[in-house]
């Protein structure tokens, strides 16, 4: 048995963190948060360029001819980067919807009772009369709610445990990173077992999440699309919780980057059907 | 990221369950817990049957892959797990396999792949339980032999070992890590007296060792004198790793048993406990591809297995306490009858966060050690 990064894959990775790293840095993400002027068609047409949305079409329609599991290794680190907007309706347009794969065209999509990013897209999948405007809690996701619910996709739910996988990792190294030079006492917090206890859960949740999302992109088999869905929902969710607990006052504040984390986790975590949804499914596969 | 298994494992596989379906319906029936002789008897026969159909050194030659089959498969079909075997097959083994002479693993090896002779562990003591560096059992050399004086505790299978795996205290002066000597203790040897410790589920899982002036003789020693911490740290290695695959494919098959037992008794028309199994299910999962994580980085970096054992460990434990506490909800009143099923299950569960380090000693592992936070306070 070999599941494990290829070395195809992890060079695929350092790939995808290298590109945002350069179009969607710290600095960007900052300026984006405090004064948001709707998408940036340019950094799209960048994302379009790499391959990050026709990475899965074949190479003859202009695609890198890639599987679910790459899809998912660069979707964990736009979740890193915390990479702003319908990153996932558009990966799931490209090859149907013309412009989609090369980032010329943005496609939004209704999922559950919400649409991001309505008023930035050319194109919008599903239902949208009635939509109505609400003030976002994240300040990077715009939101609409609508009338009727769109049947949820099981790709569209990997590739939000992807991203919430990524925000599960950043939130663990932001939490140790603060421990290890954040000193109180006379020494760092990071030496006290109840901050530790608390950096070791966030690491354990992130993993067995790891495990559970990666084994799903290969499988891609629903139960375990609900089961990695469930797992990375809480790795993000309760990650950057914790992330923001180990913070102390820095965490409450506007400046670190935590609460960006919890609240993109938030609106990911009602995306493509919720935890119910999930814990229904693989209830009801017990008793087949 | 990959799956699948090539086609000699799945070969492997194949054969094993033509095996197990052929001598399972032959096996005795499982002795009580309480009888002792019974259960040495019924384990040791597994492992001689395990021996003559070529599987019994499937814990330490095989690829971490086909160890991670069989476990799965001999679970799957409902056959007997290591049981008297553990310690022989796990713990003492693999250690006198790596760090033993020729005579030594010669003389030890042969008997516990037969199933032969039973192996006990004497680590733990009253003061040195999570802290086990703190051991104070004293041995002093006495011409060709050690004589052995203190007491060990929660040692499994004490009443029907042949041997015991003891560390003792060589050099109560040097650093606590650096005096400590392993040695084979002979059970029968004069001045051992085992006293059964009674658990909270009612059974005598294991018991304390009280050590008098035993003579354990010189050539015994395995590794050099006052190296034991080192050759200590071989054996607990490989207790991690693949050492939990039996048990989460058992979680899995008594989720399935609860779903079904709840439809049954009406309690599945709860959607909260509904919620419950279904999320336990999404736990086990990921448990479960965990462990096939674990075994591909084994596979990949060597026989011992990394870190990745502690934080399966931590999530592992707690899950599977999660899934008895789960049990009772589906049983309602009959959850505190000790004669239906799970319930003695949910009691031995309770040892899942303390035994093999603590969730809160695995915790500080994970933390200064894969984490890389300062030593803690």
């Amino acid at each position: 048995m070999r599941f494990r990064l290829s070395d195809d894959q992890v060079a695929l990775r350092r790939g995808a963190r290298k590109l945002l790293e350069g179009s969607f840095g710290r600095q960007a993400l900052r300026a984006a948060v405090d004064a948001p002027v709707g998408l940036d068609r340019a950094l799209w047409r960048v994302l379009g360029e790499a391959g990050f949305f026709g990475l899965r079409l074949p190479e003859a329609d202009g695609g890198a001819g890639l599987g679910l599991p790459e899809a998912v290794l660069v979707f964990e680190e736009a979740g890193r980067a915390l990479l702003p907007g319908p990153l996932v309706a558009t990966h799931l347009a490209a090859g149907s919807v013309p412009g989609a794969a090369g980032g010329e065209t943005v496609v939004a999509a209704v999922d559950g009772e919400l649409v991001e990013w309505l008023d930035a897209a050319d194109v919008v999948c599903g239902d949208t009369s009635g939509a109505v405007p609400l003030r976002s809690v994240d300040p990077l996701t715009p939101l609409h709610r609508v009338a009727r619910a769109g049947e949820p996709d099981p790709r569209a739910a990997l590739l939000t445990a992807a991203e919430q996988l990524g925000t599960a990792g950043r939130v663990c190294e932001l939490a140790v990173q603060h421990a290890r030079t954040r000193e109180q006492f006379g020494r760092p917090v990071g030496a006290f077992q109840a901050v530790q206890h608390l950096c070791a859960e966030l690491l354990v949740r992130a993993e067995t999440a790891r495990a559970a999302v990666y084994a799903a992109a290969v499988t891609a088999d629903p139960a375990d699309i609900a089961a990695a869905r469930l797992l990375a929902d809480e790795a993000a969710v309760q990650g950057a919780r914790d992330c923001l607990q180990v913070h102390g006052g820095m965490g409450f504040t506007w400046e670190a980057d935590v609460h960006l984390h919890l609240k993109r986790a938030w609106v990911r975590a009602r995306r493509a059907g919720g935890s119910t949804q999930s814990e229904e499914l693989l209830a009801a596969g017990l008793v087949d | 990221m990959d799956l699948s298994y090539t086609p000699e494992e799945e070969e492997f596989r194949f054969r094993l369950r033509e095996w197990l379906a052929e001598v399972l319906p032959g096996l005795p029936a499982k002795p009580s817990p309480d009888d002792w002789p019974g259960r040495r008897a019924y384990d040791l026969g597994w492992q001689r049957m395990l021996y003559d159909a070529g599987y019994a050194g499937v814990h330490w030659d095989a690829s971490p892959t086909l160890r991670t089959i069989f476990l799965e498969e001999t679970e799957k079909a409902g056959a007997p797990y290591v049981g008297a075997g553990f310690v022989g097959l796990l713990h003492a083994g693999p250690t006198i396999a790596a760090e033993g002479t020729p005579e030594q693993r010669a003389r030890w090896l042969p008997p516990i792949l037969r199933g032969e002779e039973v192996w006990c562990q004497g680590f733990s003591e009253p003061d040195a339980g999570s802290d086990l560096a703190a051991l104070r059992t004293r041995a002093r050399r006495d011409g060709d032999d050690y004589v052995v004086t203190g007491s060990k505790i929660w040692t499994s299978h004490a009443e029907v070992a042949d041997w015991c795996e003891l560390l003792v205290r060589t050099d109560p002066d040097a650093p606590r890590h650096k005096g400590i000597t392993w040695l084979a203790m002979p059970m029968d040897a004069d001045g051992i007296t085992v006293r059964p410790l009674r658990t909270l589920a009612g059974s005598a899982e294991f018991a304390e060792v009280f050590l008098d002036e035993v003579r354990v003789p010189a050539v015994n020693r395995v590794g050099e004198e006052n190296d034991g911490w080192r050759v200590t740290m071989v054996t607990l290695s490989f207790e991690r790793g693949t050492a939990f695959v039996g048990e989460v494919v058992a979680c899995r098959r008594v989720l399935g048993e609860l779903a079904r037992t709840a439809r049954g008794n009406g309690r599945w028309d709860d959607p909260v406990l509904r919620r419950r199994l279904g999320r336990l299910d999404a736990e086990f999962r990921a448990l479960w591809r965990l462990t096939q994580w674990n075994v591909s980085e084994a596979e990949a970096s060597g026989p011992v297995p990394g870190l990745g054992g502690s934080v399966f460990k931590l999530r592992y434990s707690h899950a599977r306490q999660q899934l008895y506490d789960t049990a009772a909800e589906v049983l309602g009143p009959d959850s505190l009858d000790l004669d239906r099923p799970w319930v003695l299950d949910r009691l031995s569960s309770l040892s899942y966060t303390i035994a093999a380090g603590t969730s809160q000693i695995q915790r500080n592992i994970v933390a200064e050690r894969i984490l890389g936070l300062p030593k803690g306070r």
